[in-house]
């Protein structure tokens, strides 16, 4: 399994990407982590033209925290926005999330914006992004834009940036007080993508009884499901009965059936993952 | 050194990155790619290759029509059977028919194997698809036919029995019948196949390194299709990166056709194949599906058995029967029912064909086995183990005629073995009196857990034969070859063992060789867990021939008698004189009666006279050298057992299973290297839980493999097997070799899928009749059992 | 229309301290290039999708699949391959000893992966627990060993390193 041949580039610079990528039209593809592209390329599924190798482009290898906001450019690795001490004190779920993100050694090369540009159904950033309500920079010869994360997955493998436009960016906005996030998934092997997966945000009252939740799942769905868990957990003690939340999960996903797993199976999955991950989020942000 | 668990010799070149693993080798070489088939059945109408001539550096391009001769014929069907009535193999390349994904149509060679991908890519066939057939239902039905020329799909019908099973079951007391399904897996070594082949313009010779567990299997196959003499062609084996059954077939088409391309061009020519192939191209087991009857009394004894099964094979059949009749044989395991009936049907399928995987059917007799004696204890209320120990065969009892024919041809006659010694230090090992307890006790919290038992008993060491060749050099250095192959058992480290011991020499002075034609050029292959026992033995008689000739120059040379004379550190000398002896490098020299002295060993033996001075200097009955040769044969297989438990608990909401212990007795005969037998243990027990739990191959119903590679076949990492094994030991020599040593290699994969299904069953409480299982299928499972019970 | 040869790139890099360079089009995978372009076979190739860990090297002192990298992309970094784990006089490194005391190793092939893994692992944890150990290999694929072995290599390695980076 060999890649087939490609023009390929490796441009110094975002505005020297960008016009690169311009002239490509739609012909060309992008290449940062290329832990998903590689193979793919290898396997003869993908054959672009040109291949435009964005690992120069230093400007954008950065992490940075504001008091309420994670920015990750482009070639951010996975591993070190995983291992950023500011990321994880502003938004923990990134690195709750990115633990889980296939292994270590995939984490040294992958890339946050990467794997949201990716937009696999079982892509657990993708659920952050969501559940978080980030958004991603799209840049191109014609401008920039900013695309909030319910605009930006439209389906499986596919988000609204258009061919000529670079992600450079996804903005995660920060931990609020009294709020604790978890990620639970479930997959067949150690790293193998999820069955089922859940990112959880949820607030808490002085007492430790919830006050309000959010939830995106990945695996259930062509992009990752948002389920708003407001009502049902309002005034619930989080080790207490929970059954409201996952039926509202369960009805919320439509999991289709593969090789792996039936579609029952992963609604069931949905709903106790959910309350697992509501209980464990809900621990966090009482400590 | 015989017992000892020395550290192994292989291990320093490995570690470092000098293992020479066949695509190591060749640098130099032309590249190999094809064409294979995207559909499971299809006829071929056309084959385009000029888009493909256009790449850069295409060297050749071969279809089916540039072969000739017996290279145009099938390739052979190794194992014939009377039974095997309807036996079909591919064409080296396909001829005008494809019968599965995967199957080679076209050969390209180019100066790499990118580009010869580039080109193959460019090669438009035309097809006319054909409904394909997939699984046991499918072919059994018979309405779509995989080959025109087999009504049925049918290669094979075969009975088997001993007494009257039909009358003793209707006569029992007590009767049950189960159907059980084993899915297809699949052997998945780290590396996969490859061939490299240089054709010697001036000595006319074939030179192959094949990654095969068979180099003279190969050799002669070869031969045979290029109308070559055996003379002409070597066959070595390289390093390789496991086998575990897969590479035992041949020859592939890709080593016909690379063998053919290299004498064709004159060039040396490689392929590698790459993990896509090998999960289409490649050999699949496994795949069974059974309707068992058995009739027994009320204390649970088995009066009558009767297995009809239905073995998928594939599309093609070149290793005939040999893994339905391991099941049907293997399959009693350390029992005895009084009368047995064992019928099955071997059937095409338009699937990757079906070769041995390390178990080679015994995982689905054992699982048929095993599940019949616990539906059978739970029918009847009775302990699982008390079942099983009164239907075993007592050790008095052996050797224990089965009445059958086993997979050698031979009577399966069981030569020694203590089954309930054996059953004893398990059920005390994993504490199985005290489990209800536990059972319930988690159940109070709320956790479900179960506990499951399987034992097998192993056929290993089948013939015909291996070889030993022992030979001393004026070095010193003692050079063993045996013709079978290593794909990891460690041979250099414990045919060495044998050696030191059986020659009195230090280890580091003995070198072996395996697989190469060059050295040793009779054998037979490594597979059935034989190579300890055959190639053991073999280089044991070898080596006692060697010291007997040692032992007779050395007494002429020390003007002593034989039987007075030791060796020890490599230093012949009498007995009570360690000191004072000549070193066997010496012996060599005075073997080898030379004119010319080469150098200071030559040299300093010329102070010892040997031989009769009046007569020849080679007597009529001698030979020059010291080496010594031999052969072992066994009259039968010598038998190996197992009994394995596993504690699995399952979560009542996920239905993901946790192994919580696995614990192991083994019974293989005497040791020559205890951690090398762990080893081979825990990878067994390790690929056995990936296909009790994890590891499948997914067809859909036009015969697309729908998880041809490791992301979607799923290959356990460290984390997915039990990170505590539990073994236990028992020897019961084996009367059969010189050595009293049985086959480890397989024993540890072979109970799994019994064992698991078991466990699983005890803590959910419902039947499990097909493995492997997965949480998914656990959890539908629940939901069906929670429907009926309301 | 032929198809043209094509282009190549000049690509250098430092391997196991030594300074090489090769051409090689841009689609040569890094694992091709340590293989074939620089003769280096320590380091195996199992899968080229990335799952199985065999073709695992240190790139700047990180473990990382070398099927899942082209070499361009690699150019003017630093490799770690097998063949550059033991010392200049030939004494196998901890890892390296540690499998060979503890049998972590039958057939050979996914063995390098797991010695530039480990040696990474133990850089970062060094003196890991046996869970640690189990999560620090959890990410390569063995046929033979059934890993626990392997497991005991990693805590003898931890050992024979005194519990030093």
């Amino acid at each position: 399994m060999k890649p087939p041949p490609f023009g390929y580039s490796r441009p110094e610079s975002l505005d020297d990407a960008v016009r690169l990528l311009a002239e490509s039209g739609s012909d060309a593809k992008v290449l940062a982590g290329g832990q998903s592209l590689v193979p793919l390329l290898s396997m003869r599924l993908a054959a672009p033209r040109q291949l435009i190798d964005i690992n120069r482009v230093v400007e954008l290898a950065y992490v940075r925290t504001d008091e309420d906001t994670v920015h990750v450019g482009a070639l951010a690795r996975q591993a070190d926005v995983e291992h950023d001490a500011s990321t994880a004190v502003v938004q923990p779920l990134l690195r709750q999330a990115l633990r889980l993100v296939a292994h270590p050694t995939i984490r040294n090369r992958g890339t946050v914006v990467g794997s949201l540009a990716h937009a696999d159904p079982a892509s657990e950033l993708t659920a952050v992004l969501a559940v978080l309500g980030g958004a991603v920079r799209l840049v191109s010869a014609r401008g920039d834009r900013t695309v909030p994360a319910d605009q930006f997955f439209v389906g499986p493998l596919s988000t609204s940036a258009t061919a000529d436009e670079l992600v450079v960016e996804a903005s995660f906005p920060g931990r609020p007080p009294r709020t604790g996030s978890a990620f639970v998934e479930i997959s067949r092997r150690h790293g193998d993508y999820a069955i089922c997966g859940v990112a959880v945000c949820v607030a808490v009252d002085e007492d430790g009884v919830l006050r309000g939740g959010k939830a995106a799942l990945i695996s259930v769905g062509p992009t990752p499901v948002v389920v708003e868990l407001g009502e049902v957990v309002a005034g619930a003690h989080p080790g207490g009965d929970l059954s409201d939340v996952h039926h509202a999960v369960c009805a919320a996903v439509s999991p289709e059936a593969d090789i792996h797993a039936s579609a029952e199976y992963r609604r069931q999955l949905a709903g106790v993952l959910a309350v697992r991950a509501v209980r464990e989020a809900a621990q966090q942000a009482a400590a | 050194m015989f017992g000892q668990p020395i550290v192994r010799r292989e291990d320093p070149r490995l570690l470092v990155g000098e293992g020479a693993y066949l695509d190591d080798l060749g640098q130099d070489a032309l590249a190999a790619a094809f064409v294979r088939s995207p559909y499971a059945h299809a006829r071929i109408t056309d084959i385009d290759v000029s888009a493909a001539l256009e790449v850069d550096d295409l060297v050749a391009i071969y279809t089916y029509d540039d072969l000739a001769g017996p290279l145009a014929d099938p390739l052979p069907l190794l194992i014939p059977h009377p039974t095997l009535t309807h036996g079909r193999t591919a064409h080296a390349l396909a001829r005008d028919e494809v019968n599965h994904v995967g199957e080679a149509i076209a050969m390209v060679i180019a100066h790499d194997r990118y580009l010869a991908e580039d080109a193959a890519e460019r090669i438009v066939v035309s097809y006319e698809p054909l409904p394909a057939v997939v699984g046991v239902a499918a072919a059994r039905d018979g309405s779509i036919l995989v080959h025109n020329d087999v009504p049925g799909n049918l290669a094979a019908r075969m009975v088997q029995e001993n007494g009257d099973a039909a009358a003793a079951i209707a006569a029992a007391p007590h009767r049950l019948t189960l159907d059980l399904q084993v899915e297809r897996s699949a052997s998945t070594p780290l590396e996969p196949r490859g061939v490299l082949a240089r054709w010697d313009t001036e000595s006319r010779r074939l030179r192959i390194w094949s990654s095969t567990q068979t180099t003279t299997g190969l050799r002669a196959a070869i031969a045979a299709k290029l109308q070559l003499d055996l003379a002409d062609v070597e066959v070595i084996a390289p390093d390789i990166g496991g086998g575990f059954g897969v590479k035992i077939n041949h020859p592939w088409p890709e080593e016909v056709l690379v063998a053919f391309a290299a004498r064709t061009l004159q060039r040396p020519v490689k392929f590698t194949e790459d993990r896509r192939e090998h999960f289409i191209a490649s050999a699949h087991e496994r795949g069974q599906l059974h309707r068992v009857e058995v009739g027994y009394d009320d204390d649970g004894r088995m009066l009558g058995l009767s297995v009809r099964f239905w073995h998928d094979n594939g599309a093609y059949i070149p290793y005939g029967l040999i893994v339905p009749i391991v099941t049907s044989t293997q399959l009693l395991g350390p029992y005895r029912p009084e009368s047995y009936r064992v019928e099955f049907d071997s059937l095409y399928t338009n699937t990757v064909m079906v070769t041995p995987y390390r178990g080679a059917g015994r995982p689905q007799g054992c699982f048929v086995m095993e599940r019949t004696l616990d539906a059978i204890a739970r029918e009847r209320s009775l302990d699982r183990v008390e079942v099983r120990r009164r239907n075993f065969i007592q050790p008095e009892e052996m050797p224990y005629d089965q009445g059958l024919i086993f997979q050698d041809g031979r009577p399966l006659i069981y030569d020694s073995g203590n089954y309930p010694a054996a059953m004893d230090l398990l059920t005390k090992l994993v504490g199985w009196s005290d489990f209800d307890s536990y059972r319930e006790q988690a159940r109070a919290e709320g956790r479900q857990v179960g506990i499951g038992i399987a034992c097998y008993v192993e056929g290993t060491g089948v013939g015909p034969y291996e070889g030993g060749h022992v030979q001393i050099e004026t070095s010193g250095r003692v050079k063993v070859a045996t013709g079978l192959t290593t794909q990891g058992q460690g041979h250099e480290t414990v045919f060495a063992q044998i050696v030191a011991d059986e020659l009195g020499v230090p280890i580091d002075s003995v070198q072996i060789v395996t697989g190469d034609t060059r050295r040793m050029p009779y054998s037979v292959g490594t597979f059935a867990s034989r190579a300890a026992v055959m190639s053991g033995s073999a280089i044991a008689l070898a080596a006692r021939a060697a010291r007997e000739k040692i032992m007779r120059v050395a007494a002429e040379a020390l003007e002593a008698s034989p039987d007075d004379l030791d060796i020890d550190d490599g230093l012949v000398h009498v007995k009570g004189s360690p000191g004072a002896g000549i070193p066997l490098g010496t012996v060599a020299v005075l073997s080898n009666p030379l004119r010319y002295a080469f150098d200071e060993a030559s040299k300093a033996a010329t102070q010892f006279a040997v031989g009769d001075q009046e007569g020849p200097p080679v007597a009529d009955d001698d030979e020059p050298g010291l080496e010594g040769r031999d052969f072992y044969s066994p009259t039968r297989a010598t038998f190996a057992c197992g009994m394995h438990a596993a504690i699995v608990e399952t979560d009542p909401e996920t239905a993901e299973i946790h192994i919580l212990r696995y614990c192991v007795v083994h019974d293989c005969g005497v040791l020559i290297n205890p951690r090398i037998v762990e080893g081979q243990i825990h990878g067994g027990v390790a690929q056995g839980v990936a296909g009790a739990l994890y590891e499948r191959m997914a067809y859909d119903d036009h015969g697309q493999l729908q998880n041809a590679s490791f992301m979607d076949f799923l290959m356990p990492y460290a984390t997915e097997v039990p990170s505590q094994i539990e073994i236990d030991h028992l020897e019961t020599p084996s009367p059969l070799n010189p050595l009293g040593i049985k086959g480890a290699g397989e024993a540890g994969v072979i109970p799994s899928a019994a064992v698991f299904a078991a466990a699983i069953e005890d803590a959910e409480g419902f039947p499990i009749s097909r493995m492997p299982i997965s949480p998914s299928e656990l959890f539908e499972l629940r939901q069906q059992h929670r429907k009926v019970s309301r | 229309m032929t198809v043209l040869p094509e282009e190549l790139f000049d690509v250098q890099l430092t391997v196991n301290g030594a300074a090489q360079r090769a051409s090689v089009p841009a689609r040569r995978l890094l694992s091709d290039f340590l293989r074939h372009d620089l003769g280096l076979t320590g380091t195996h190739v199992g899968c080229e999708h990335g799952v199985c860990g065999a073709c695992t090297v240190l790139l700047d002192g990180r473990p990382i699949r070398s099927c899942l990298l082209l070499a361009v992309t690699a150019d003017g970094g630093d490799v770690t391959t097998v063949e550059g784990l033991a010392e200049p006089d030939g004494t196998l490194s901890p890892v390296q000893q540690a499998f060979q005391d503890c049998h972590g190793l039958q057939c050979g092939y996914c063995t390098p992966g797991f010695l530039t893994t480990i040696t990474a692992g133990l850089r970062e944890t060094p003196n890991p627990t046996r869970d640690e150990a189990r999560e620090m290999i959890a990410g390569n694929l063995c046929r033979c060993t059934g890993y626990l072995n392997i497991i005991a290599a990693v805590l003898r390695a931890a050992e024979l390193s005194g519990g030093r980076p």
